[in-house]
This record gives C-alpha cells, sequence and structure tokens, in this order.
C-alpha cells in the first residue's frame, strides 16, 4: 500500500470531480471550451467525441499533467492546478503511451513505479505477483517491453496504471490493442465495480456507455454536452 | 509523499540497468575520446604533451566526449513517458534532477576510467601528476553533471536537441573548463607535477558544482511544467 500522504478532504456529497467553464488552449487553437461537469465518487464517466475534439487534453489536465487555462478545476477535493501536488499518488493514468521503459522487463518497470509510489519489498513484490496474474502475463513478465506486442504492453500498462491502488482512474482508450481475452481481464482490474471512480475516453460507446454513470460528449467548435 | 532518498536510489538504479543493458551512452563517449586522442597524436605530430597543451588536449576531449551522453540523459523520459510517470508520482521532483545528475557522474567517471589512461600511454611519460590530478577531475565531474542535467532537461523538448546541447552548455561550463585546466596545468607540468595555484582552481571548480548543483535543484521543478 502506498504510504499516507496528506490528502484534501472529500468534498460535500461525496464529489469525486468539479468542472466548471474549463478551457484549454494551445496557443491560439482551443481545445477546450466552457466544459462543466460534476461526477460522484465511485461513478463512471464515458468521454466521446471525434479526434481533436480535446478527450486527451482533458485526460490531461485532470491527471495534473497539463494546466487548464481557465476555469474552475476540481479533483478529489483539491483545486487544480493549485493543489495538484496533494494529488499524486491518488490517480491512474492510462494514456497513448504505457509509461514503461522499453529496455526494462514488465516486473522490473513495475518495481520502479512501485517504489516511486513508496511501495517496497515484500508488499510490492506480492502487489505486483497479483496484478501480472490478474493481467495474464507472469510468463512474459521477465522480457524486455521492447520485445512485447502492443497488447502485452498494453496489459502491462493497465498493472502500471493500477499498482498504486488509485482512488481515480483515468483511461485513454483502455481496451486499445486488447484481444477479447485482454479486455476480460482488463475488465477485472480497472473496470466498474472496483471502488475506483473512473473517466474513460473511448471510441467505443456501445462498449462502455452501459458501464456509464455520466456521458460527456464533446465536439470540436461546440460546447460540451453532459447527459 | 515517497522519501526523496527512496525515488533517488530508484530512478539511478533504473537508469544504470538500463545503460548496461543497451550500452547506449557509455561506448560512444569512450570511444569518442579514444578517437579524439589519436587524432591529436597524430594531428600535433607529438609523442608527449605538457602542462597546458596536454591540459587542453585532455579537458576539450573529456568535455566533448561528455556532450555526448548529455545528450541523451532525458531521451528514455521523453520517449517512453518517464516525465509523466515522475510527475504521477508522489514524490519530490528535484529527485528526478540528484538522479539524472549522479547517472551522469557515473557514466563520466567511467568514461575517465578508459580516457586518462589512455591519454597518458598517449602522450605523458611522467604520471606522477595522475593521483592528484583524480581529484580535480572529481570536481568538475560534478560540475559537469550538474550543468549538464540542466541543459539535458531543458533542451530534451526540442527536435533540435542534439544542437541545443553543445549550444547553451559550452558557454556555461567555459568557466569550469578553465578551472580544470588550470589545476590541471601544473599537475602535467614538464619535469614533474607542481602545485603552483592548485589550491585556488580546486576552490573555484567546488565554487562552481555548489552554484549550479543548487541553481539545477531549485529550478528543475519548473522545468517539468507544461
Amino acid at each position: 500500500m502506498p504510504p499516507e500522504q496528506e490528502k484534501a478532504p472529500a468534498e460535500a456529497g461525496g464529489t469525486a470531480i468539479h468542472l466548471a467553464g474549463l478551457r484549454r488552449d494551445y496557443g491560439e487553437r482551443t481545445a477546450l471550451d466552457g466544459v462543466g461537469l460534476t461526477l460522484a465518487a465511485g461513478d463512471s464517466l464515458v468521454v466521446l467525441g471525434p479526434n481533436g475534439a480535446g478527450k486527451t487534453t482533458l485526460l490531461r489536465i485532470l491527471a495534473t499533467l497539463l494546466r487548464p487555462s481557465g476555469g474552475e478545476v476540481r479533483v478529489l477535493g483539491c483545486s487544480l492546478p493549485s493543489e495538484a501536488w496533494k494529488l499524486r499518488g491518488r490517480i491512474g493514468y492510462l494514456g497513448h503511451e504505457p509509461l514503461l521503459y522499453r529496455d526494462l522487463s514488465g516486473r522490473e518497470n513495475l518495481r520502479f513505479h512501485a517504489k516511486l509510489h513508496g511501495i517496497s519489498g515484500a508488499a510490492a513484490e506480492e502487489r505486483i505477483a497479483e496484478l501480472l496474474g490478474g493481467a495474464g502475463m507472469e510468463r512474459r513478465a521477465d522480457e524486455r517491453v521492447a520485445e512485447l506486442s502492443a497488447g502485452m504492453r498494453q496489459r502491462l500498462a493497465i498493472c502500471r496504471c493500477v499498482l498504486h491502488e488509485p482512488e481515480l482512474l483515468l483511461l485513454d482508450e483502455p481496451d486499445s490493442n486488447l484481444d477479447a481475452e485482454g479486455r476480460e481481464l482488463a475488465r477485472a482490474l480497472i473496470g466498474p465495480g472496483g471502488g475506483h471512480t473512473r473517466v474513460v475516453v473511448t471510441h467505443d460507446p456501445e462498449r462502455f456507455l452501459p458501464e456509464a454513470d455520466q456521458v460527456l460528449r464533446l465536439g470540436i467548435g461546440e460546447t460540451a454536452a453532459v447527459s | 509523499m515517497t522519501s526523496s532518498r527512496a525515488a533517488f536510489a530508484a530512478i539511478l538504479g533504473k537508469d544504470l540497468r538500463a545503460e548496461l543493458r543497451t550500452l547506449q551512452s557509455l561506448p560512444a563517449m569512450a570511444l569518442f575520446s579514444v578517437t579524439t586522442f589519436v587524432i591529436f597524436r597524430f594531428g600535433l605530430d607529438r609523442t608527449s604533451l605538457s602542462g597546458s597543451l596536454a591540459a587542453g588536449v585532455l579537458w576539450a576531449t573529456l568535455l566533448f566526449a561528455a556532450v555526448l551522453g548529455i545528450n541523451r540523459l532525458f531521451v528514455a523520459e521523453r520517449e517512453e513517458g518517464g516525465f509523466d510517470a515522475i510527475r504521477l508520482a508522489p514524490i519530490d521532483r528535484s529527485a528526478l534532477f540528484t538522479a539524472k545528475a549522479a547517472a551522469l557522474l557515473v557514466y563520466l567517471l567511467a568514461l575517465e576510467v578508459i580516457a586518462v589512461p589512455v591519454f597518458a600511454l598517449f602522450f605523458l611519460h611522467d604520471l606522477g601528476g595522475l593521483v592528484p590530478l583524480a581529484l580535480v577531475l572529481l570536481l568538475a565531474d560534478l560540475g559537469l553533471a550538474a550543468t549538464g542535467t540542466l541543459i539535458s532537461s531543458m533542451a530534451v523538448n526540442s527536435r533540435a536537441r542534439d544542437l541545443l546541447v553543445p549550444l547553451v552548455l559550452l558557454p556555461l561550463v567555459v568557466p569550469l573548463m578553465i578551472a580544470a585546466t588550470g589545476a590541471t596545468e601544473p599537475l602535467l607540468a614538464l619535469g614533474g607535477p607542481g602545485y603552483d595555484r592548485f589550491g585556488t582552481w580546486l576552490m573555484v571548480l567546488g565554487l562552481y558544482d555548489l552554484i549550479f548543483g543548487l541553481v539545477g535543484y531549485a529550478v528543475f521543478d519548473f522545468l517539468l511544467e507544461d
């Protein structure tokens, strides 16, 4: 388990994410404008939209990896960007890149991330073994990441994402490169019902909409719609 | 928060493990330095060097070999998402600076274990200055590691990284090179090592290390922001 760190108290009503008038600009171009929603702790938000609508930008802002250009952003009771440091270690982020070093094995990568999150020794080994088993990666865990297929890397990335038992999962196309078996295993690790609050960016609404408590539709040059 | 010491050990261990496995930086640095000594040997048409010329050849070669390693210092972080992973973790981000500087220091020391004996074999008749030279090398390496880590982290997001690192780094290390060659010159003097102003140059090197170590530690957190 990660060590105790200073955590912001849960907001009234158990709100995990509150956005109001969120805007993000890249120079002259506006990627997000006027995004607003409130997501309760433990709920799942599915984010839909065409390429370039700002889905990944939204996820990176929630992960504290990008600063918002305007508007109000509160995540797990922390105001962003000013209290971003309080969120570190409480978020599991699965982006387009697996955040794994190609020249290390899967197990070495997970050990590295465990150390960064303050999990070490027997506790780390136990957690890593549990996750590798859950992802069907025990037999390939000691191979270099560079030698693994994209699907295998995605399974490892999912293990990395939940290694420190985060409260909030931010998942960008979590099923990408996964086969049917991989999708089922991934569902057990990052699916609904695990006690996490989830934000899932997807181009596959048929798969993820049944799990959604809220849906955010982003359009290019349009106001974001929540349903 | 994960302790800075644990984060430092994790990042340094990861870097050294990856370098041992892939040998992406060290062999290139060592080969560059040996090849440059060969070029100097035949270019200058000299079988022995002493004083300021010996110090200049040694430090110019080591500096340009170091640039090769500095260029690659953050490539894995940039290309494989290490920056994001570290920004998401509950660690003091300056642990990344200290770990990267320590990794670069290890590369420089390993480079010198190879390059200095080759230099001595090619150019030195009197080896008496090599023992005190180790202290000069260590102090100069500390400064080069601090400055190199800072510049490498700034340049890594640029497509012109290979150009940017030497252009920004070399002016910044001019004082370091002046002090390093100043301290090395009497050690490699004709007729045996001397210690004229040796202590003064060592203090300049120490001051440079302190300033750039503190600057890097203080500003590194801001360099990781988007």
